[in-house]
């Protein structure tokens, strides 16, 4: 028996533990980036796709410089950004100050969610030629058009973060007698950034797409009527370069809430 | 200033937390409450400091709080409550602020009071950077910086290992015995109270009850680990609860 005991098989144990846990490796994106780009050039040079369906990537990148040399990248892209910066700032505004309201007291939540949950789903370029109506063709109703789809997302974003603030501070604060105007600067706000943040991040790429939307109707310059342009020409090349430049204008976007995530919510763990 | 509860009664809708409690909480002592699970002594806390109101009865004040005091009624939590985005001073001087003290008074209270919990090595850290024990220390120095009349502690060292509680309840025999201030420590753990209690009051299960006060006697600063006198004031208290813990135990099963 002993005996036995002795020569029992010895073997390490098996690993059942690890993963689950993503870590972003730096340059497996970029080389997902290069390798499609790849892929379609080579298609469309050897002829296995062909010129109707995909333009050359290297088409696609002269026709960019192109566009660059001839100072028009400039002139559509000024319009742009900015109609996204002042849109976007309106909509985002007003969405976080409605989803305060909605967080702090009652009469606001029963009031404006239904509405917000009723306007949410509403295609915003569905109401585009209502806007040109309200606030006339120009600038204004660009703006509208960004600043309403930017502000519904905004809105339940801020409000799920306002309800997710740690009672237990709220509580700590009037035990203090901090003032309700302190308890709501100092205390909810902070604590609700996180999820502000996180929800600029949808709102924001909302608003470019409603950008392109917008420039669709009454607009000579801009990314959007650019497109519109040379989709009606079937000129792939010019198409894809803005459909490149609305990405770049994403990413860089994206990489400006990093920065303030980064600069705002380092005391987080 | 004194502190006197009249006939306390709370209830939740239609359960009945707590029933008439009459107690008195005198100037400069440290009155622990003690009870099994779920009969209220948190509530009661909350009660006291205003922060919830009681269905009868009330928390009467005797006497006005000193003039120095910033806010009287002061609590202390088991989970440290400090804001994780406001570095060590930045979380004391957020309940100085709203009372009008900035600068360089409110820098002298900082200074003062992080000296006194052993702190000052740690004025620039953020609460991410620091061990439970150290977070409960600033809570403690928050607390001290409002100069309190009465301090309300809601089970201060449950969330701590038992060496950072051993270490944190010298601590507060330190800073009473330099000092001594009034306070209401609520617990679950008898050896906190019979080390820290100037009187222990042990309430009943659900609806609580005042069953017992015992008054110790011994000074705060003489009480050691392992002394006789203690650990038969503390088999008392258990005798007194034991039973008491077990029905509660199974009452709270039957909640479920």
């Amino acid at each position: 028996m002993s005996d036995k005991a002795q020569a029992a098989i010895q073997k390490p144990i098996d690993f059942r533990g690890g993963g689950f846990a993503p870590q972003s490796k730096k340059w497996v994106g970029v080389f997902v980036f290069i390798s499609i780009i790849a892929i379609v050039e080579i298609g469309t040079r050897s002829g296995f796709i062909s010129n109707l369906t995909l333009p050359r990537p290297s088409d696609v990148f002269t026709t960019f410089i192109e566009l660059w040399q001839s100072g028009l990248l400039w002139k559509h892209l000024i319009p742009s950004v900015s109609r996204l910066i002042v849109g976007a700032s309106i909509g985002a505004s007003f969405g976080i100050c409605v989803g305060i309201l909605i967080g702090l007291f009652s009469l606001a939540r029963s009031g404006l969610v239904p509405l917000v949950a009723a306007i949410f789903p509403i295609p915003k370029i569905a109401l585009l030629p209502l806007f040109v109506i309200w606030f006339g063709i120009d600038e204004s109703s660009k703006y509208a058009l960004i600043a309403f789809g930017t502000f519904t997302p905004t809105v339940v974003a801020t409000y799920g973060a306002v309800d997710n603030v740690d009672r237990s501070l709220i509580r700590m604060g009037q035990s203090f007698s901090l003032s309700w105007f302190s308890i709501v600067t100092k205390i909810v706000l902070p604590g609700a950034m996180p999820g502000i943040l996180s929800g600029l991040r949808i709102s924001l790429a909302i608003a470019i797409i409603l950008l392109v939307a917008a420039e669709m109707l009454g607009a000579e310059y801009g990314i959007g009527a650019y497109i519109l342009e040379a989709g009606s020409l079937y000129n792939l090349e010019r198409l894809f370069v803005g459909v490149a430049i609305l990405s770049i204008l994403g990413v860089s976007v994206s990489a400006v809430i990093g920065f303030f995530e980064n600069r705002l919510l380092d005391w987080r763990t | 200033m004194d502190l006197l509860l009249e006939r306390i009664g709370h209830s939740y809708g239609n359960m009945e937390i707590m029933r008439e409690i009459s107690l008195e909480i005198p100037a400069g002592k440290i009155v622990c409450i003690v009870g099994p699970s779920g009969c209220g002594k948190s509530t009661l806390l909350r009660l006291i400091g205003g922060l919830e109101k009681p269905t009868t009865g009330q928390v009467i004040q005797v006497g006005e709080p000193p003039a120095e005091s910033i806010n009287p009624l002061t609590y202390i939590f088991q989970d440290f409550a400090l804001l994780p985005w406001r570095t060590v001073e930045g979380n004391i001087s957020l309940v100085l602020e709203d009372h009008g003290i900035r600068g360089s008074r409110a820098n002298d209270i900082i200074t003062d009071v992080l000296a006194r919990t052993k702190l000052t090595d740690f004025r620039k850290a953020l609460p991410k950077q620091l061990s439970g024990g150290m977070k409960q220390r600033v809570a403690i120095s928050r607390a001290l910086a409002v100069k309190p009349a009465v301090m309300l502690m809601d089970e201060p060292l449950s969330a701590l290992d038992s060496q950072t509680r051993e270490l944190l309840m010298d601590d507060l025999v330190g800073l009473w015995t330099r000092e001594p201030f009034t306070a209401v420590y609520v617990t679950h753990n008898l050896n906190e109270a019979v080390r820290l209690g100037h009187s222990i009051v042990v309430l009943s299960r659900r609806p609580g009850r005042i069953r017992e006060i015992v008054d110790i006697d011994t000074p705060l600063a003489e009480r050691q680990l392992g002394d006789v006198e203690l650990e038969r004031q503390q088999k008392h208290l258990w005798n007194l609860m034991r039973d008491e813990a077990v029905e509660a135990d199974k009452e709270l099963l039957d909640v479920r």
